[in-house]
C-alpha cells in the first residue's frame, strides 16, 4: 500500500526548480518503493560517504553547508554533531525526532509517508558522521501510516544492504529500529523523548549533561528532526557551497512552511530561507490570500510557540534572523494565518489549553502556571473577566519564562504575551464588556 | 489472557531488537491497543511478563500517555482536533455536528456501543483541516457531507 496525507506540496514547482529538493519527488506515488528512489538518485549519497569520507570529513562538509536544525531550535546541524566525544568507549545513538507535534506543523508527515527513504538515507548519513551503530526514528504514535511506510522503507534498505552488517563492504555496520510514541506533545522535546525511548514517562532532563554526552541509556545521542536529516543527503551530493547558495547568507538551504488557518491553499510548500512571509500567504502558487474574502488579523509564524506577527509586520523573509527582528521566530516553519474574525481571547485560550495539558508537571512555574492562564483566560473568554485579569496574565507569564527545565514553559507564554501586547484593546475590551469584540464561529 | 500468541510473539520480537527490553514498553501498548482498543492492568501484567520488565513500570509509563484509552470505549473512537488550526477551520462546530449526529455529547458513546466522541490535541494535520482520527485512520479536508459519508459508512461495515 501507499498511502500519503492529502496535502498540498510545490512539489510541481520543486521539480523544476533545481534549487528546491526536498519536495522533488514528493507527488510520485512510486517514490517510497526503494527501486524508484535509486532511480531518483537515492543512497548514492550514502554509497559515497561509506566509499570515501571519513566521519569527522562529512561532519566538516555538513558544517561548511550551514544548515540549522529544522526541529524549531535552529540549532546549526553539524557543529551538533561535532560535539559527540570521538573517544568515548560507549555507543552512540541517533535519533530521528518524528514526533510532529507543535500545532500547525505537518511536515515531517509528508517526508515520511511519500519520501520515506530520503530520512533513512539522511538519518544513515549522520548516524556514519558520528560513529553510530543502532539508529532510531521516534515517530509519534497517531502516525500510523508512517510508521508503516518507515518500517516498510526500512526493510527494502536491508533487503538492499543499506543498513546491516558490513555495510556494501566498508565494514561499518548499522542497525535501525522504527519506535513509535504515545501521544505527547512533550515527547518532541529531545530530553522527554529519550526518557520516553527508554520506557519512562516522557518527562524533560535537566541539563547539562547535553544528550551529545550522556543521552539515551547515558550514552552520547544526537537528536535531529526529520527535515534535518532528510536534507543532509543532498548536501553531501551537491556539496556545501551549493546548499549555501541557497537561502539567505546567514540562514542558509530551503525549508519547508505548514501553511495553515484562514488562507486559500492551506499546505507544505518548500521554499529557500528568505522568502517572504507575504508572498507565502497571498501568492496564488503558495495560500492564494485569506479565505472568504476576509482581511487578515495575525499571523503565526513559527508554530503555535512563537508570537503573533500583526499585518503591518508580515512584509518579512521567513529566515531565522528576519523573523527575530521581527519579534518572532522561525520555530517549525508552520505559518497559522488568522482573519479578522478571529477573538484574540478565543485564540489565546486554545493555546493555552493546549500547553495546560501538555505540561508534562515536572517544574512548578510551568505546571502550575499554564494551569492558571488556561483558568484566566477562560474566564475572559466565558465573560467573567474581572478588572486586573490582563495583567495577571502578564505577570503569571512573566514567572514562567525563562524559569523552566524545559522550553515548554516558554512556548506556553509567549504567543500570549504576543497576543496581550498587540491587541490589548480587544482583551480589555472583552472584560468590560464580557463578550467578545469579534465573534469566532467558524464553519466546517 | 486477553493479548493473543500473536500480540505477545509481536511484542517480544520488538523487545528483542532494543538494547534494553524497558524501551519496548510504548511499543509494546501500542501492539496492546491495536488488538484490544484500550489498555487495563491486566494488559500491564502481560506485557511485563512478556518482555520481563516489572508491571508496575508498565503502568507508570502506560498512564503518561493520554493517546491509549484506559477504559472501553465505542467501537469507533472518533477523536476530532480541537486545536488552532483546526479551530480556524470549524473544529467546534465539526465537534458540534458529531453530537447532533450521534446524541450524545463530547466525552460519552453511543446507545449502541459503536461511537465514542472525544476531542484531541493537534494531530500533525493541521494544513488539511478540520480533521478527526477514528481508530488509527485520519479523516481530512472534513466537510458535512463527508462526515456523513464516513457515519455511514462505518454504520454498514460494523
Ligand atoms: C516542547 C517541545 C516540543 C518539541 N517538539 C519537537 C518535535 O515534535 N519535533 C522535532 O523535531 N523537534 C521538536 N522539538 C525540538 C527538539 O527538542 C530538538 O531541538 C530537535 O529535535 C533537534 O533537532 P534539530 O536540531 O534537527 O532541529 C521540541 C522542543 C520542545 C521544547
Ligand atoms: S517546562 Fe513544563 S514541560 Fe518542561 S519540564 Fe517543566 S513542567 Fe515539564
Ligand atoms: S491543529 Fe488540528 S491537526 Fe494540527
Amino acid at each position: 500500500m501507499t498511502f500519503y496525507s492529502p496535502v498540498i506540496t510545490n512539489a510541481r514547482e520543486a521539480e523544476s526548480n533545481e534549487k528546491l529538493h526536498l519536495f522533488r519527488y514528493v507527488e510520485d506515488p512510486d517514490q517510497p518503493r526503494i527501486d524508484t528512489f535509486e532511480a531518483h538518485g537515492g543512497y548514492v549519497a550514502w554509497k559515497k560517504v561509506l566509499s570515501s569520507m571519513s566521519p569527522s570529513e562529512v561532519i566538516d562538509e555538513v558544517k561548511a553547508s550551514g544548515i540549522r536544525g529544522r526541529g524549531g531550535a535552529g540549532f546549526p546541524t553539524g557543529v551538533k554533531w561535532s560535539f559527540v566525544p570521538k573517544d568515548s568507549p560507549k555507543p552512540k545513538y541517533l535519533i530521528c525526532n518524528a514526533d510532529e507535534s507543535e500545532p500547525g506543523t505537518c511536515k515531517d508527515r509528508v517526508l515520511m509517508e511519500r519520501d520515506p527513504h530520503s530520512v533513512i538515507e539522511g538519518m544513515a548519513i549522520a548516524s556514519y558522521a558520528i560513529g553510530c551503530h543502532l539508529m532510531f526514528i521516534y515517530i509519534r504514535g497517531e502516525f500510523g501510516h508512517s510508521a508503516v511506510m518507515m518500517e516498510k522503507a526500512m526493510n527494502e534498505a536491508y533487503a538492499k544492504g543499506h543498513l546491516g552488517k558490513n555495510i556494501h563492504g566498508s565494514g561499518y555496520d548499522l542497525d535501525m529500529i522504527v519506535h513509535t510514541g504515545g501521544g505527547a506533545y512533550i515527547c518532541g522535546e529531545e530530553t522527554a523523548l529519550l526518557n520516553s525511548l527508554e520506557g519512562e514517562r516522557g518527562m524533560s532532563r535537566i541539563r547539562p549533561p547535553f544528550p551529545a554526552i550522556a543521552g539515551l541509556y547515558a550514552c552520547p545521542t544526537i537528536v535531529n528532526n526529520v527535515e534535518s536529516l532528510a536534507t543532509v543527503p543532498f548536501v553531501i551530493n551537491r556539496g556545501a557551497d551549493w546548499y549555501k547558495s541557497l537561502g539567505t547568507e546567514k540562514s542558509p538551504g530551503t525549508k519547508i512552511f505548514s501553511l495553515s488557518g484562514h488562507v486559500n491553499r492551506p499546505g507544505n510548500y518548500e521554499v529557500e530561507l528568505g522568502f517572504s512571509l507575504k508572498k507565502l500567504i497571498y501568492d496564488p502558487e503558495y495560500g492564494n490570500g485569506i479565505s472568504g474574502g476576509r482581511k487578515l488579523k495575525g499571523v503565526i509564524p513559527g508554530g503555535s510557540s512563537t508570537p503573533f506577527l500583526t499585518p503591518e509586520m508580515i512584509d518579512v523573509g521567513l529566515d531565522y534572523e528576519s523573523l527575530q527582528e521581527a519579534g518572532s521566530m522561525l520555530g517549525s516553519g508552520a505559518v497559522i494565518v488568522f482573519n479578522e474574525d478571529t477573538c484574540i481571547v478565543w485564540a489565546s485560550l486554545k493555546l493555552s489549553h493546549f500547553y495546560r495539558h501538555e505540561s508534562c508537571g515536572k517544574c512548578t512555574p510551568c505546571r502550575e502556571g499554564t494551569g492558571w492562564l488556561e483558568k484566566i483566560i477562560g474566564r475572559i473568554e466565558a465573560g467573567q473577566g474581572r478588572p486586573g485579569d490582563v495583567e495577571r496574565i502578564e505577570e503569571i507569564c512573566g514567572n514562567i519564562l525563562g524559569r523552566t527545565v524545559c522550553p515548554l514553559g516558554d512556548a506556553a507564554v509567549m504567543p500570549i504575551q504576543s497576543a496581550i501586547k498587540h491587541w490589548r484593546d480587544e482583551w480589555q475590551y472583552h472584560i468590560e464588556n464580557k463578550k467578545c469584540l469579534v465573534k469566532s464561529e467558524f464553519g466546517f | 489472557m486477553i493479548l493473543t500468541p500473536e500480540s505477545i510473539q509481536l511484542i517480544r520480537e520488538k523487545a528483542a531488537r532494543y538494547p534494553r527490553a524497558k524501551s519496548a514498553i510504548l511499543p509494546a501498548l501500542t501492539i496492546a491497543y491495536r488488538q484490544v482498543g484500550h489498555l487495563s492492568n491486566e494488559i500491564y501484567e502481560e506485557i511485563s511478563e512478556a518482555i520481563g520488565v516489572p508491571a508496575l513500570e508498565v503502568a507508570e509509563a502506560a498512564t503518561f500517555y493520554t493517546m491509549f484509552p484506559k477504559q472501553p470505549t465505542g467501537k469507533y473512537l472518533i477523536q476530532v482536533c480541537h486545536n488552532i488550526s483546526c479551530s480556524l477551520l470549524g473544529a467546534d462546530s465539526l465537534i458540534k455536528y458529531l453530537e447532533d449526529k450521534l446524541d450524545i455529547k463530547k466525552g460519552e458513546t453511543t446507545a449502541d456501543n459503536l461511537f465514542t466522541l472525544i476531542s484531541v490535541e493537534c494531530l500533525g494535520s493541521c494544513a488539511t483541516a478540520p480533521m478527526m482520527q477514528i481508530n488509527h485512520d485520519y479523516y481530512e479536508n472534513l466537510t458535512p457531507e463527508k462526515v456523513d459519508e464516513i457515519l455511514e459508512r462505518l454504520r454498514k461495515e460494523s
